[in-house]
């Protein structure tokens, strides 16, 4: 039941992209297409649950002072073992979400989860906080994309929405199109957390 | 000379590291509500990322290529500036106390901004030399103060604008955002 809540709060009303506002880069960034959209969301994922897994292990052995500059070490490993089997089992996508992978690793969201929860929480807990918040991510990534190139490019993951000869409206792919898809995006999303805590 | 003109009209506008590359949208986000913090925020940018550049080249080819090492570079490259942006900051604390205060808070924040680690890495994909890293990293961290400062200027106006009321604060901005990648997007293709 705990789970449920969870997910529901990190899916709409505490969505790391729509609600905290956090991991902005590379949300605008891969966005042109709801394939790369969930590429680099299932990516961060696996570093945030992985991350927050260790480092609710080690909060013990950590010091305090010196705790921001471990955390980034564990972060930055799991980035590296990312990047390396994505390079090795899909090359393709490795090559479209590019500079990004590294970049993982400033990711807010996962320091921010290291910080706030996996550092306090036992184990099992910062587990399932790192696949939520992972999820929830994967989740606004996907449905970012998918507005973006339904407008844009006319398909989604290979469906496509309307016949081949209509014209698209090409910006939506290009980079203006991730800001003004992702503030429309913000506005959707307020209403659907206010509706879901029974407010109006 | 010429390359060096293209590079820096390439980075700042063309390829604005802001509207084009994405790179540093959380303080582009969080800082731009005030002109003057915008302006700080733009200067420590761009001391740091110009430092960055020139050591993480240094690392790159004197230390992780020599040895083999070169699938360690995110862990090196974050790690190393994480400490330059301690460094820069006890450093100026004593050397330039008026400049220290003027920065105050944004050193600190600069170790989480991606452009910084984006940049470093960027330029050893390119395979730049040593001088164009420093000018490619300079020019860069221009061109974010440049996108910073017009939209803190663009936000400051709004406060005093009627917004509808689902659109106040966040949304908004990206849509702001929006608009001036678009207007930005009128440089494409001047430099290749």
């Amino acid at each position: 039941m705990k789970i449920i809540e969870k997910f529901k709060k990190t899916f709409f009303t505490e969505n790391p992209v729509t609600g905290l506002l956090l991991g902005l880069c590379p949300t605008l960034a891969v966005t042109s297409s709801a394939k790369n959209g969930i590429g680099m969301g299932l990516a961060t994922a696996f570093v945030l649950t992985g991350s927050n897994l260790v480092i609710s292990m080690l909060k013990n052995i950590i010091p305090n002072k010196v705790r921001i500059p471990a955390f980034i070490v564990v972060i930055a490993t799991f980035v590296t073992i990312v990047d390396m089997s994505l390079q090795a089992t899909m090359f393709e996508l490795h090559k479209t979400l590019g500079l990004f992978i590294p970049l993982i690793v400033v990711n807010c969201i996962i320091l921010g989860r290291a910080e706030a929860f996996a550092s306090k929480n036992n184990v099992w807990d910062s587990f399932i906080d790192g696949i939520a918040n992972g999820l929830g991510f994967t989740f606004a990534l996907f449905i970012l994309g998918s507005i973006r190139e339904i407008l844009g490019s006319g398909s989604v993951l290979g469906f496509r929405f309307w016949p081949e000869e209509y014209r698209t409206i090409l910006v939506f792919v290009l980079a203006p199109g991730a800001f003004l898809t992702l503030g429309f995006m913000l506005v959707g999303m307020n209403k659907i957390s206010k509706l879901l805590q029974g407010g109006k | 000379m010429a390359q060096y003109a293209l590079l820096i009209i390439g980075a700042i506008f063309v390829n604005n590291v802001v509207f084009t590359k994405f790179l540093g949208i959380c303080p582009y986000m969080g800082v731009s509500k005030k002109l003057d913090t915008a302006i700080g925020m733009g200067m420590a940018v761009t001391f740091v990322l110009t430092m960055a550049g020139a050591i993480t080249y240094i690392i790159q080819y004197y230390i992780l290529v020599p040895i083999k090492i070169e699938y360690l570079q995110t862990i090196v490259f974050i790690l190393v500036i994480a400490s330059l942006v301690q460094f820069v900051e006890i450093v100026m604390k004593k050397v330039a106390p008026a400049l220290y205060k003027a920065l105050g808070i944004f050193l600190p924040l600069i170790t989480t901004n991606c452009a910084i680690l984006g940049i470093a890495i960027l330029s050893v994909q390119s395979k730049f030399d040593f001088i164009m890293t420093v000018v490619f990293s300079f020019a860069s961290a221009v061109g974010f103060g440049v996108a910073l400062i017009l939209f803190a200027g663009i936000r400051e106006a709004l406060e005093t604008r009627d917004v509808p009321k689902v659109f106040v604060g966040s949304p908004i901005a990206m849509i702001i955002a929006g608009i001036l990648a678009m207007a930005f997007m009128g440089f494409s293709g001047m430099v290749k």
